[in-house]
Formats: structure tokens, C-alpha cells, sequence
């Protein structure tokens, strides 16, 4: 079965592709980019400010215990209701350059859609480096959960 | 961390990949390697030699002779390697899907 997101990341370019297909009319998919409110839900993160319009900026702020985590933030560049967003992001209190995303938005048959996101990083080594980060964060998991098993023994 | 880097850089070198898909065909001594090559023997040697390092290739010994072979457990690691990230989007946009689902039926 073919899976439903896919991540192409060319070797040696500055640039990766999310594709995903999606089981919903493409009024749902874009309004689950539009609605603040929903966004915070399936982001899990909160929205401090989502201004959907051009020269809008965006800033979503995770926090975990009181502490934040994780905070990003960005110009909108275009906002087409159902068809794109073009963006920046930058993540805060790290040393990655900004970004710049298109999102596209297209119905398909059957009421599904589907939203291909194009990343364009400063450098590849950038690029890559952002690809390693969930799988950093994973060994580190591994490694913290295998720390609590042993501290059980 | 820093094996996995040699590894992709390994990998990122066109000769070195071009020597990984000749190898995955057929396990073969470094002189047949070489021999698919129009650069000088000492260059194709340098690569296998950092191929084998990093252990995309796996030398075996039979008599007089050295026979690389691919390492598969090695190359699945790599194409693993974007699977986190994947995952990650994955997770999220399975729960946009569901959350937006809930959303029609109101």
C-alpha cells in the first residue's frame, strides 16, 4: 500500500517535499490551516497569533510544565483561501536559518485532497540536518526510557 | 553521530554509488569493481576502501582472493534514516484528518 504522506528529499538539493493525500473535501483541509482554534489541535501547539492574510505573520509556542519548548514563528507571503500559503518560518532560540514554505492545496476525485508542501532551506547541510532532528530526538527517547528501566531494576 | 555523517557522505559521492549498485547485483573482488571503472585502480580502491569502512560493503576473504559484498542491514538503515521525519508529518496530518472528519458530521 502506498503511504499516504511521503517525504522526498532529493539528494545534495536545498529543498524537501511532504505530500499528503487527505480523506477530506479540500474546504476542510484548508480550513484546518486557517482555523487558529484547529490548528492548535492537531499541531499540538499554541497558536499565539495566525494572521491569515499577506504580510500577516504567524507564532505558534509549545510548552511543556511552564517551560517552552518549542516556539516558531513567520511572515505569511500569500494566503489564497484553497489553493496556497507561502510562508517563512524560523524556529526561535536555535541557529536554523528561516525557511521559506509553499503549501499547495488541490481537490482531488471523491472528495479527497491532497497538499504538497515545498521546504526551501539556506544550505543542504540545513536541510539535512532539520531531516535528522525527529530521529536525533528518537535515539535520545530510546535512551532516556532505557535510563528509566534500568533505574526500575 | 559521527559514523552515521560518514555513512551519507559516503553515499554522496557518485562513483561510491555507482559502486554500491554494481556490488548489489553481484558480490565481486575489488579488481571486477574496478574494472567497470575508467579511473585509475588506486581511486576505485580509495572508494571501496571508504565504502568498506562505513560498512555499506562487507569484505569477505576466499583464499587468495577478497570478495565485497553489499551489506543490506546497512543500506535499510539509510533509507530508514528519513522514516522519523516522515513519521513525524505522518501523525500529524492523521490527526487533522480525523479532527476535520469529526468536523463534517457537526
Amino acid at each position: 500500500m502506498e503511504l499516504k504522506t511521503q517525504v522526498h528529499a532529493e539528494e545534495g538539493k536545498q529543498e524537501l517535499f511532504i505530500t499528503r493525500v487527505f480523506d477530506l473535501p479540500l474546504r476542510l483541509l484548508f480550513k484546518a490551516y486557517e482555523d487558529p482554534n484547529i490548528v492548535a489541535q492537531w499541531m499540538s501547539t499554541q497558536v499565539i497569533k495566525l494572521e491569515n492574510t499577506k504580510h500577516g505573520s504567524w507564532q505558534f509556542e509549545t510548552s511543556y510544565d511552564g517551560n517552552v519548548l518549542f516556539s516558531a514563528s513567520g511572515v505569511i507571503l500569500e494566503f489564497v483561501p484553497d489553493q496556497k500559503i507561502t510562508r517563512t518560518f524560523k524556529m526561535e532560540n536555535t541557529d536554523f536559518p528561516v525557511q521559506l514554505e509553499f503549501l499547495e492545496f488541490e481537490a482531488l476525485e471523491n472528495d479527497t485532497s491532497r497538499l504538497t508542501m515545498q521546504i526551501i532551506f539556506k544550505t543542504v547541510a540545513f536541510r539535512d540536518q532539520l531531516l535528522q532532528m525527529p530521529f536525533a530526538r528518537g535515539l535520545n527517547m530510546a535512551h532516556n526510557r532505557l535510563e528509566e528501566i534500568l533505574k526500575q531494576q | 553521530m559521527n559514523l552515521r555523517r560518514d555513512v551519507f557522505q559516503a553515499i554522496a559521492d557518485p562513483t561510491r554509488r555507482a559502486i554500491l549498485i554494481l556490488v548489489a547485483t553481484q558480490s565481486m573482488t575489488a579488481g571486477a569493481i574496478a574494472s567497470n571503472f575508467d579511473s585509475a585502480r588506486p581511486t576505485i580502491s580509495k572508494h571501496i576502501q571508504i565504502l568498506t569502512e562505513c560498512e555499506l560493503l562487507q569484505p569477505e576473504q576466499k583464499g587468495r582472493e577478497i570478495i565485497y559484498h553489499l551489506n543490506g542491514s546497512k543500506i535499510k538503515e539509510i533509507a530508514d534514516f528519513i522514516e522519523p521525519f516522515r513519521k513525524m508529518w505522518d501523525d500529524r496530518f492523521n490527526k487533522l484528518e480525523a479532527l476535520m472528519k469529526n468536523y463534517k458530521i457537526k
